[in-house]
């Protein structure tokens, strides 16, 4: 049979019915409109945080003192004296998978600057430190390493530091602000970064070198933690490796004991994050797909009930020649026409929400080209699977009793 | 001699109601020449029906044979028949069947649409050629529902036409039409026999008889009379002779 034919006849039945076949066609745009839409929102806000997480440092290692049981009680992590400058220093020395490493000791106190005060943590570190964290500074410099060996008391802030110390604008570097009665000279400002996925305000920080904080203001010989970099986010695994095995050994830990120390990487968290947006996605899609199938049997309802009132134009098309086949043809082509227009212009109703909601509510949003292809294949083969049963009827009927039916 | 349209050889169609065998058709044969002017009459349940159904190569008899130029219809398989039908036969309802919201081309153009030899632009000009022929050459684009009765049953005998068939089977083709339009319709078929058709009415109105060339009666599933009407009554002049009412 002549295939064009077939779709002349299928698309002419169709524009004689054009009403009730835009309303069987909404089913199948707003199912597929939906699902794009979902998507779209679901993995916009991975995306988001995928790319928080590469902002804060997507290769980041953060090695912390192990909570450890002193006679028969778990200490916490944070008491713990294991990680020390000399752990720093081998790590340093011998790691072949870490491309930038920096301690890390915190202290935290009001920080003053003429009468203006804020409540803040100063954070000791090496310089390596604003490579980890991808940081920049503004203006001013960093400290050296000369600084670091010096205990020099130095400090480099953030921009929400620079709000509230000095709120009037004057430049900051040079000026000097006491934190625990000890005073710092301002040397560099840091770009800012604003907050985080989490809610975290990256600007609130104060550089100083790891040596100062650990000397003036700690009076501690230990390490709260390290921070270091891997090559690259793919070698995150052998990077921690290495650092455990280093570390076992300079711990001289043998072979039954436990770690005392933890490894963690951004990319658990990245890894973690992505779980969850990955489940609220399917669950999206899962919720849209339900209407994408409600739609296809809108199609089957609608097929069903044209195949009935159109009996008596079934048993004419036969008796002037038409076959099984080129009815069944007919209807199913009229059901995958209703489908794929409908899943056209759901493509572009989904398009234009996602974008909508995009500049509407804000909210991050990205068109998975998958997403396209996936909704549009369904409903396609919704079309032809809800079609199929109803077509498969018309083409059964009889023509003597089709031609006579009333 | 003439060549034989349609032969039928001692047919018989049974069908299974429940329990009991109904008997529609128990022996016809008969055979029918190019070019003939048959009317088939009978009451209902007298078997026309089915007779007509097997004619038209809708139905298959349970035994006997049926010669469609030449082709024996029974041992084909539906497909087949479809293109047969397709090629060979022109039919013509009595309640018109033409596809609703549709226009007068369309509706004939229809038997041409499952013929893949025939292309778009053929069709289309068959298509008016036919409608010219039943006297529609200026309502082309009219749609079904834009029409009167007797105006779509020219456009349903231009359908039939079309495929240029070996037969034309009418089945009560006047029997929805006042007696004017009848006769207009009636006039239409002589025509078309005059112009060499072989056309098959199938009615209960012994009246249509008058004007054709053979006339053959059933009774009870068998064929009781058929004789040629040696007296062919114009329907022309039938039509001019009624009388004029405001009506028309």
């Amino acid at each position: 049979m002549n295939f064009t034919n077939l779709f002349k006849i299928a698309f002419r039945a169709l524009i004689n019915n054009k009403m009730r076949a835009f309303l069987t066609m909404l089913g199948i745009i707003i199912g597929v409109a939906s699902v794009i839409t979902m998507i779209a929102i679901g993995q916009g806000s991975k995306v988001s945080i995928q790319k928080q997480i590469s902002e804060m440092g997507s290769n980041i290692i953060m090695i912390h003192p192990g909570g450890d049981m002193r006679g028969g009680m778990r200490r916490d992590p944070s008491e713990m004296q294991t990680l020390k400058l000399t752990d720093y220093q081998a790590l340093r020395d011998e790691c072949v998978f870490v491309s930038a490493i920096s301690p890390n000791v915190t202290s935290s106190g009001q920080l003053i600057a003429g009468n203006n005060n804020y409540p803040s943590s100063f954070t000791g570190v090496g310089i390596d430190y604003l490579k980890i964290r991808q940081l920049t500074v503004e203006s001013g410099e960093m400290f050296t390493e000369a600084d670091i060996q010096s205990s020099a008391k130095v400090c480099v802030i953030g921009k929400t530091i620079v709000d509230n110390l000095f709120p009037d604008g004057g430049d900051p570097i040079g000026k000097v602000i006491r934190f625990n009665k000890v005073p710092f000279r301002v040397i560099g400002v840091l770009k800012s970064k604003g907050y985080n996925s989490m809610g975290m305000d990256q600007d609130d920080i104060v550089l100083a070198p790891y040596s100062t904080v650990m000397k003036r203001l700690l009076a501690v010989q230990h390490l709260q933690g390290i921070f270091a970099s891997a090559l690259t986010e793919g070698m995150t695994d052998n990077a921690t490796d290495e650092i455990s095995t280093i570390l076992r050994r300079t711990h001289k830990l043998t072979a039954d004991e436990e770690d005392d120390f933890t490894i963690r990487s951004q990319q658990e968290l990245s890894n973690m994050l992505n779980t969850t947006t990955d489940m609220l996605t399917m669950l999206l899609a899962c919720i849209a797909g339900i209407s994408l199938i409600v739609g296809g049997i809108g199609i089957m309802n609608i097929m069903y009930v044209s195949v009935t009132e159109r009996t008596r134009e079934i048993g004419l098309r036969m008796s002037v020649g038409a076959r099984g086949i080129d009815i069944l043809s007919q209807f199913l082509i009229e059901s995958i026409l209703i489908s794929i227009t409908g899943g056209l212009i759901g493509v572009m109703l989904g398009c234009g929400a996602s974008i909508a909601v995009k500049f509407i509510a804000n909210w991050p949003i990205y068109i998975q080209p998958w997403s396209i292809i996936l909704s549009f294949g369904v409903c396609t083969f919704t079309g032809v699977f809800f079609g199929w049963y109803p077509a498969k009827k018309a083409a059964a009927l009889d023509p003597i009793d089709a031609i006579r039916y009333e | 001699m003439k060549s034989k349209v349609i032969e039928l050889i001692d047919i018989k169609r049974n069908f299974i109601v429940g329990d009991e065998t109904v008997h529609a058709l128990r022996g016809i044969s008969f055979s029918i020449e190019e070019g003939e002017f048959v009317t088939i009459m009978g009451s209902s349940g007298s078997g026309k029906s089915t007779l007509l159904n097997t004619l038209g190569c809708l139905d298959t008899p349970t035994s006997g044979e049926y010669l469609l130029d030449g082709v024996a219809v029974k041992s084909m398989s539906k497909p087949q028949r479809a293109r047969l039908r397709n090629k060979k036969i022109g039919f013509v309802f009595q309640n018109y069947n033409l596809l609703p919201k549709t226009t007068a081309i369309e509706n004939v153009e229809l038997p041409l649409m499952y013929n893949p030899e025939v292309g778009a632009a053929e069709r289309r000009q068959r298509a008016i050629d036919a409608l010219i022929a039943v006297g529609l050459g200026d309502r082309l684009e009219h749609k079904s529902n834009q029409m009167s009765g007797g105006q779509m049953q020219r456009v349903a005998i231009a359908r039939a036409l079309v495929n240029n068939p070996s037969v034309i089977l009418a089945d009560e083709a006047t029997g929805n039409l006042d007696t004017r339009t009848s006769f207009e319709i009636l006039v239409l078929f002589q025509q078309l026999h005059s112009e060499g058709r072989t056309i098959i009415f199938v009615t209960h109105n012994p009246e249509i008889a008058l004007y054709s060339s053979r006339n053959i009666r059933l009774r009870d599933g068998h064929v009781v009379e058929d004789k040629v009407n040696p007296n062919v009554l114009s329907a022309a002049k039938a039509l001019a002779e009624l009388p004029k009412t405001d009506d028309d």
